[in-house]
C-alpha cells in the first residue's frame, strides 16, 4: 500500500504504470475484488457525475435561495461572447459550480473527496474531456488518479473543512484533479505530483467559513477557484514547470496550517465570511425562514 | 491507515450538502441502529462543536434520522427522513452540547425501545466516513473497513475462547480483536472485526456461548 505520493509516482514508474493502474491494483487487492467490480463501481460514480451536471445546466435552486443558477449564466455567456478566460477553463468552472449548485439544493452527487468540493474533480473532468477526447476508460481512469491523490492527503493530513478548512476541502479536490488532467493529457506520474503540489500550494490557508454554516456561500465559488486552478496547475506542469517544495511536504505543510487554523474558521459558520454583516443577515433571515 | 479504499475518496453517492455533516451523520445512525440491532423507538442524540453550530443547514438532523431509519447516503427520502421517523414512531429528541470533544464532528446517540437501550458515540472524520469511538462506556475504535461482531460478556475465565471457538467452527477468521472491561470480573467487551459478514445463525451461536450478554454485530 502507498503512503505518500513519493511512493505512488515509484510504484508507477518501476512498472512503467499509470497512477490509476497502481490505484486500480491497490483496491483490487485490499479489497479482494475483481478489476470489473472496481471499474464497475467506479463507472457508477462517473455517471452520478454526469447526471449531476445535467441536472445543473438545466438550472437548479438551493431552499435558500442564496445558490443556483450561475452555472447556466456562464454557459449563456460562453455561448454569446467569447470569454477571456477561453472556453475550456470557463467550461470547467461552470460544471464545477453547478455541481455544487445540485449539492447545495440537496440533489444526488458524489463526493470528491467531500461534498462541499464536489464540483472540481467532474467540473475539470467534463470540460478537459471536450478538448482531448478520452475513452469511457480514460474518464474512468480520470477518477482512480484523483483518487490516488486524495488518498494520500486522506491517510496524511484530512480533507475535511472541521478538521482543516477549505484548503482541505477544494484545496485537495483541486490538486487531485491536476494529478488527473495530466495523467490524461499524456504526462508523467511525476508531472501529476508536480501539478498536484502547485495547485495544494495556492490553496494552504483557505479558511473554511461557510455562511449560516451551509454549503453554499462561499463554497460553490470556491469549486470555481479550485477547478480553475486545477487546469493552469496542470498546465505549468505539463510545460515543465516544477514545484521546488515536494508534493509530500506541501501536504505536510497543509496539516500543519490546519491544526493551527482556530476552530471559528473550521466550519462552524462563526468566522471569516460568515461573520460580515451580510453573512449574519443572510443567517438570520434563512433561520428566521425556518428551512 | 484511516482510509483504505479510493471509493473512500471518490464517494459515497450522497445526497447533498455536505458528506461529513450529511453522509458522515446517515452512517453514524446507521451503525447505531445496526448495533441496537433494529428501530429504535426514542434516540437522544447530542451534538459536538462543528456538529452542534452547523447542523440545520447542512441537514445533520434529518441524516441521522435517516441512519436510524436504515437509509443509506444515496437515500431519496433523506430529507423527509425527520417526518418519517414521526410516522414511524421513531421520537428523536436533538441536544446541543458545549462540552470539549477531540473531533469536531461528534455525535452521542442514546437510543433504545421500552426495554433495552444502548449508549454510543461516533465521529464524521471527513469524505463520509465515520468512526465509532465509543459503546456503552467502553472506548474502541471501530473504522466500519471491515465488518464487526461487538459482544457484551461478562470478564470470567473462557468467556472469549468460547467465543473464538465458534468463530473457527465455522471458519471466520478474526483480523482485528480487542477486549474491555470495566473492572476485574464485571462487564466487558469483546470488538472483532473479520473479514467476512457473519450470518444471523452464528450470531444466536455466539449469543448462547458461555458469559455472553449481548450481541450486535456491524455489516461493512
Amino acid at each position: 500500500m502507498f503512503r505518500t505520493v513519493a511512493e505512488l509516482v515509484e510504484l508507477a514508474e518501476k512498472d512503467n504504470l499509470l497512477i490509476s493502474e497502481v490505484m486500480i491494483r491497490q483496491e483490487m487487492d485490499v479489497k479482494n475484488r475483481s478489476r470489473e467490480e472496481v471499474y464497475t463501481e467506479m463507472e457508477k460514480n462517473l455517471q452520478v457525475m454526469e447526471d449531476a451536471i445535467e441536472d445543473a445546466l438545466k438550472g437548479v435552486e438551493s431552499v435558500t435561495g442564496l445558490t443556483g443558477g450561475d452555472a447556466v449564466l456562464i454557459q449563456n455567456y460562453m455561448k454569446e461572447k467569447t470569454p477571456l478566460s477561453g472556453n475550456l477553463l470557463l467550461d470547467a468552472v461552470s460544471k464545477a459550480m453547478g455541481t455544487n449548485e445540485v449539492n447545495a439544493a440537496m440533489g444526488t452527487i458524489c463526493a470528491t473527496p467531500t461534498a462541499g468540493s464536489a464540483g472540481v474533480v467532474p467540473g475539470t473532468l467534463f470540460s478537459v474531456k471536450n478538448q482531448l477526447n478520452p475513452t469511457r476508460e480514460q474518464m474512468i481512469r480520470y477518477l482512480f488518479t484523483s483518487g490516488a491523490f486524495g488518498f494520500v492527503v486522506a491517510n496524511n493530513a484530512f480533507i475535511s473543512g472541521a478538521a482543516g478548512g477549505c484548503q482541505a476541502e477544494v484545496g485537495s479536490a483541486g490538486a487531485m484533479a491536476s494529478a488527473a488532467i495530466v495523467e490524461m493529457a499524456g504526462g508523467t506520474p511525476q508531472q501529476s505530483a508536480e501539478a498536484f503540489a502547485m495547485t495544494l500550494k495556492n490553496m494552504l490557508g483557505l479558511v473554511c467559513d461557510p455562511v449560516a454554516g451551509l454549503v453554499e456561500v462561499p463554497c460553490v465559488k470556491r469549486n470555481a477557484a479550485g477547478s480553475s486552478l486545477a487546469i493552469v496547475s496542470a498546465d505549468m506542469a505539463l510545460a515543465g514547470v516544477t514545484s521546488r517544495i515536494p508534493c509530500d511536504e506541501v501536504i505536510g505543510a497543509m496539516y500543519r496550517i490546519g491544526k493551527q487554523m482556530p476552530s471559528a474558521l473550521r466550519e462552524t459558520g462563526e468566522g471569516g465570511l460568515a461573520d460580515t454583516p451580510t453573512g449574519r443577515l443572510l443567517k438570520e433571515k434563512i433561520f428566521g425562514m425556518s428551512v | 491507515m484511516k482510509y483504505n479504499s479510493v471509493f473512500d475518496i471518490i464517494g459515497p453517492v450522497m445526497i447533498g450538502p455536505s458528506s461529513s455533516h450529511t453522509a458522515g451523520a446517515a452512517r453514524i445512525g446507521k451503525a447505531a441502529r445496526n448495533l441496537f440491532g433494529e428501530q429504535p423507538k426514542w434516540a437522544k442524540i447530542y451534538l459536538y462543536e462543528s456538529f452542534a453550530k452547523t447542523y440545520k443547514g447542512h441537514g445533520t438532523d434529518f441524516a441521522l434520522a435517516g441512519g436510524l431509519l436504515g437509509f443509506e447516503t444515496d437515500d431519496t427520502r433523506m430529507s423527509k427522513a425527520l417526518e418519517i421517523a414521526k410516522e414511524n414512531n421513531l421520537q428523536i429528541e436533538f441536544i446541543v452540547d458545549s462540552a470539549a470533544v477531540d473531533h469536531p464532528n461528534t455525535a452521542r446517540l442514546v437510543i433504545g425501545n421500552d426495554t433495552d437501550s444502548i449508549e454510543l458515540i461516533g465521529i464524521s472524520i471527513g469524505g463520509g466516513k465515520v468512526e465509532i469511538t465509543e459503546l456503552n462506556g467502553f472506548e474502541l475504535r471501530l473504522s466500519g473497513n471491515h465488518p464487526a461482531i461487538l459482544i457484551m460478556h461478562n470478564d470470567r475465565y473462557g468467556a472469549i475462547a468460547s467465543i473464538t471457538k465458534i468463530l473457527a467452527r465455522h471458519e471466520i477468521n478474526i483480523g482485528h480483536m480487542e477486549v474491555n472491561r470495566k473492572d476485574v470480573g464485571k462487564e466487558a467487551l469483546m470488538v472483532i472485526e473479520v473479514d467476512q459478514n457473519v450470518e444471523d445463525s452464528i450470531l444466536k451461536e455466539l449469543e448462547n456461548a458461555d458469559h455472553i450478554n449481548q450481541i450486535a454485530k456491524l455489516v461493512s
